[in-house]
């Protein structure tokens, strides 16, 4: 089975969809990659590279560079998807959704319950989420909680190259908006994918390891950090079941509730801040519908309520660690009332 | 002579398994089959057992422990072996275990891609020699990888070759009509591609059956006929089963239908759970199978009949069946007349080749030479 990078994933699930259906169009800042440069169109791939490509093998009529304005390129992808194309829009930077919020949250995720299931608006909206770059509190946050929030709005948190491929295609197939969020850091991370076109159910969350004494459920980077404190407990004698949901919206209730029927125990580690956010969602799901099994508090591991910081002495404090979260799992593990 | 246990490789994908349990005590004799430890992998527990009769000199693995794949795990010795010659034998085996490793990576076992007509199969090839080779097909919905624990045992002077039928695992996703003669082009299409013209022929359930329509219609090239839980000899199948399987895209479904294939449902990993759903998921796969499902075994009774195609074969038969089979019903063995030839084994359901690797190996060995 070839491996693959999580760009390369994201590029052929791209290049799949676009030759299985000509519907689909990708527009955003920069698409073609290189436009204006001295290397011309394509030599950038994108300034996340994973356009690569795209230009030469679907034209400018497919692959649509903007203007810098993420309300004109959200507001023509809503409304090309409401009126028959499927879009892959590009939001550079998921803390930019201020400037675009109305055409997310009050126009593409209400278009189906506004006229009546009437409309279809599949639309997806790719963007960056995550820290560790240095790239100080503007270009860092993790807000997919913020679009888990509204209803209309599917969200996708991938940690992986297999899931990154399967779930893209998915949400490139689905009827309905979705944002799918892809951390800045891990474009690199490798993972066997294979060549042809598969797709991953949403709300199917991922077991990434088995364990019976404590759930931890974590999404996009710490997946991997968790799995790392995990490795170390075991051999402390502590085994950890990791629960990587794969998708925020819909959520898979069952699996985690499964998982805490039988472990008893739950930490949620979370690299966004902690008010009203995924941890947050997740321990209050367990207090609501598995506190029977409970037997010990809900322990959340998340960044601190504060923005990014741009110093990377602090934004290394900032984000959750295995360190946090082996410490997290310990408490819950040696508690007793 | 002092000879080593050494971790064994099950499947393309391990490089390392855990030592669950020594079922032999050390100073303790065996004969070749006896059970000597049984071994977990990410992807499902096996019980390893011996080639040779022998005396269990040492455990060098404790249980517990996991090494990976060619790692030394117990040592064989003459009872009169004295300890320091063990000791230097466990020793140099250290020294030398990372070669052996090093060895087996410099020559990796990949399935090839083979031209049968318009489709692309993925075979599995293992062994060399001059015994008539041994051609494997996997059942509905199944892989290559169904052979895992077959194939390393059966190939001591002789090729096998575990074909991966379309619709099926990485091969091309197009079957057709998804019925039995179109399956038998594919594999008699295949089998010229890899140059065979004679070999013993082991299926299992669909597999089985189409080893018959192999046998019916190239009595020349097929020598043997060994037959796991075949289908075609009888209308009965689990239809709820098929269903089930067909239609399952997530994890509990998966699972679940894969545990009615087993007697002992702990057999059934998480890996192999996310190793079909990865083949479900993959775009082509579910009109495949859906395809197959209505050619076969439409409104849960099988169609195809091959009870006169195997009475008309004039090849020796062996058939092999699990008494708790929850899939096809073991009955159907009756069918075939030479009853020395038909092995019903306790505790096993649809998988005798995975449930009871060590037996199955065993029978087929012993029908082949």
């Amino acid at each position: 089975m070839p491996v693959k990078t999580i760009r390369q994933a994201l590029q052929e699930a791209l290049i799949h969809e676009m030759r299985r259906d000509p519907r689909v169009v990708v527009i955003g800042e920069d698409v073609s990659g290189g436009a204006g440069t001295e290397g011309g169109r394509d030599a950038a791939g994108g300034v996340l590279g994973v356009t690569k490509g795209l230009i030469k093998e679907f034209g400018e009529n497919r692959v649509i560079d903007t203007p810098i304005t993420e309300s004109a390129i959200m507001g023509a992808a809503a409304g090309a998807a409401v009126t028959g194309l499927r879009p892959v829009a590009e939001l550079m930077f998921s803390d930019f959704l201020g400037v675009c919020f109305d055409q997310i949250f009050n126009q593409a995720a209400k278009f189906r319950y506004m006229f009546g299931g009437k409309a279809r608006t599949p639309l997806v909206i790719r963007t960056m989420v995550g820290a560790g770059r240095s790239a100080a509190a503007q270009h860092s946050q993790s807000p997919y909680h913020i679009f888990t929030s509204v209803p209309g709005l599917k969200v996708v948190v991938p940690s992986n190259a297999y899931d990154a491929k399967g779930l893209l295609i998915q949400a490139i197939r689905d009827d309905d908006p979705v944002v799918f969020c892809e951390h800045k850091l891990m474009y690199d991370l490798r993972a066997e994918v294979p060549d042809e076109a598969y797709t991953i159910p949403f709300g199917e969350a991922n077991v990434v390891r088995d364990g019976d004494d404590v759930t931890v459920v974590a999404l996009a980077r710490m997946v991997h950090y968790t799995m790392e404190a995990a490795e170390k407990l075991a051999a402390e004698g502590i085994e950890c079941e990791v629960i990587d949901p794969r998708t925020t919206s819909p959520l898979d209730e069952d699996t985690i509730l499964e998982s805490v029927e039988r472990t008893g125990r739950l930490v949620v580690v979370d690299e966004a801040t902690p008010r009203c956010s995924m941890a947050t969602d997740i321990a209050a799901l367990v207090a609501d519908k598995g506190f029977a099994a409970l037997k010990a508090p809900v322990k959340r591991v998340t960044a601190p309520h504060t923005p990014v910081p741009f110093a990377p002495s602090l934004e290394k404090l900032y984000i959750p660690d295995p360190e946090r979260i082996a410490a997290a799992v310990r408490e819950v593990r040696g508690y007793a009332r | 002579m002092i000879t080593a246990v050494t971790m064994p490789k099950w499947g393309l994908t391990m490089t390392e398994g855990k030592v669950v349990q020594w079922l032999k005590s050390p100073g303790a004799s065996f004969a070749p089959g006896e059970e000597l430890l049984e071994i977990e992998t990410s992807k499902i527990t096996n019980v390893m057992e011996a080639d040779a009769a022998g005396t269990l000199t040492r455990i060098v693995a404790p249980e517990g422990s996991t090494l990976p794949i060619g790692a030394l795990l117990a040592v064989i010795a003459p009872p009169d072996t004295p300890p320091a010659e063990v000791d230097a034998f466990v020793a140099q085996f250290v020294v030398a275990e990372p070669q052996a490793v090093a060895a087996d990576d410099a020559a990796p076992l990949v399935p090839r891609e083979v031209q049968a007509a318009d489709l692309t199969l993925r075979c599995l090839e293992m062994g060399s020699g001059d015994a008539v080779p041994v051609l494997l097909l996997h059942g509905f919905g199944a892989d290559l990888n169904s052979w895992m624990f077959n194939q390393p045992a059966l190939c001591e002077g002789r090729r096998t070759l575990a074909l991966e039928l379309p619709g099926h695992g990485l091969s091309s996703k197009d079957v057709g009509a998804g019925d039995v003669a179109g399956f038998t082009d594919a594999i008699e299409a295949a089998l010229a591609a890899l140059a065979v013209d004679r070999l013993h022929v082991v299926g299992h359930s669909m597999g089985g059956a189409l080893a018959i329509s192999l046998a019916a219609r190239r009595p020349d090239a097929v020598a043997t006929l060994s037959l796991l839980a075949p289908a075609g000899l009888g209308p009965e199948i689990n239809g709820t089963f098929i269903d089930a399987f067909v239609r399952a895209s997530r994890r509990k479904e998966a699972a679940d239908a894969l545990q009615s294939l087993v007697h002992d449902p702990s057999l059934i990993s998480r890996a192999m759970v996310e190793e079909l759903l990865r083949y479900k998921r993959l775009d082509g796969v579910a009109q495949a199978l859906q395809t197959v499902a209505r050619a076969w075994f439409p409104q849960g009774r099988q169609t195809v009949d091959l009870v006169a195609a195997l009475r008309a074969v004039a090849v020796p038969v062996q058939v092999i069946w699990g008494r708790d089979d929850r899939i096809i019903p073991v009955a159907h063995a009756d069918i075939v007349a030479d009853s020395e030839q038909v092995h019903v084994l306790d505790d096993v359901g649809h998988l005798p080749h995975m449930e009871k690797a060590g037996e199955v190996n065993r029978l087929i060995r012993a029908f082949i030479s």
